[in-house]
């Protein structure tokens, strides 16, 4: 291991703001994109509940 | 005898797929977290600081594998639009369209650490070279791709405009991959090749290799989930989709 102390290793050789620039970013994406795909599946899912449940209000009403 | 083979085709269909791809998502996805850890740790606590460019270098573990899977994805991409447009397989063009934002996520991110990469090294964020100009055409592409599949309301005519754009762009990757040996750039040449030993140290290497893999699992877990939330999307006037326990109003 090449770090004597944490700060050492946070000042990334005086080259911080570009090592953890290009890591904080990437971090962020990697986090946020599950994220917005998850959302899009649940908001493919209500869309289809509310089909689902409008079919089956057409159908009952046509039954009746 | 044709008993014993398994039918591929069937998991052409959506219907066939989307079970199956929503069970292999948590495994992909562990995966891609323990080999990142893995990776992370080889590149921050044990590569070695490098002679030339002290601790900057360590931007080389996110930087080539988001660039390699920039490139990778796209291949990938644009194959399955090709046998979507040749096959007219449903799923085809579903898993191209799932595969486009993860690419341009890639590019974006092979630009952004490049980017902070190149001052500390070259002394400028950004240069029209070959190499950074194709990555940037790479990721024009990919937006493009989206964009456009986005602007026809029909799917399946979506499906194939965005596979002739997909196609042409093909074009594109060896002329990235290519660039730093066919024009004098400023981008260093390839750290890795298939024709010669690297040319950088172990740690290294295995830490830029794991966190490579990483990203390549990342982005099958993810373009996996994509895709199940496009196939219902698009499956939506069909019954199957009705009949899922989740979509269960």
């Amino acid at each position: 291991m090449s770090w004597g102390s944490a700060a050492e290793f946070f000042a990334m050789g005086g080259k911080a703001a570009f090592v953890w620039g290009s890591f904080a970013v990437a971090a962020f994406c990697f986090i946020v994109e599950p994220l917005l795909v998850r959302a899009r599946h649940r908001r493919a899912l209500r869309d289809l509940k509310r089909r689902g449940g409008a079919a089956r209000k057409v159908g009952h009403e046509a039954a009746a | 005898m044709s008993k014993r083979l398994i039918n591929w085709f069937r998991f052409s269909s959506p219907q066939a797929f989307y079970g199956p791809a929503g069970r292999m998502i948590p495994w992909f996805a562990a995966a891609a977290a323990i080999l990142a850890a893995i990776g992370l740790y080889i590149g921050f606590f044990v590569a070695p600081t490098d002679a030339q460019q002290g601790e900057a270098y360590r931007i080389i573990f996110i930087h080539v594998p988001a660039s390699w899977m920039s490139m990778f994805v796209y291949l990938v991409m644009a194959g399955w639009a090709g046998l979507g447009l040749v096959l007219n397989s449903r799923l085809s063009g579903m898993m191209a369209s799932a595969l486009a934002p993860t690419g341009a996520m890639f590019a974006f991110l092979s630009l952004w650490t490049g980017a902070l990469w190149g001052k500390p090294t070259w002394g400028t964020y950004w240069v029209w070279d070959a190499r950074l100009t194709s990555e940037l055409i790479l990721f024009f592409l990919y937006v493009g791709f989206i964009a456009l599949q986005a602007a026809i309301d029909d799917p399946r005519r979506a499906d194939k405009a965005g596979a002739v754009l997909a196609l042409v762009g093909v074009v594109n990757i060896p002329i990235i991959y290519f660039s730093v040996q066919w024009w004098n750039t400023l981008h260093q040449g390839a750290s890795v090749s298939l024709t010669r030993s690297p040319s950088m140290a172990t740690t290294m290497l295995t830490g830029m290799l794991v966190m490579a893999l990483a990203a390549w699992l990342y982005a099958i877990a993810v373009s996996l989930a994509r895709v199940r939330a496009i196939i219902l999307e698009r499956e939506r006037h069909s019954g199957w989709v009705h009949e899922l326990k989740e979509a269960a109003a």
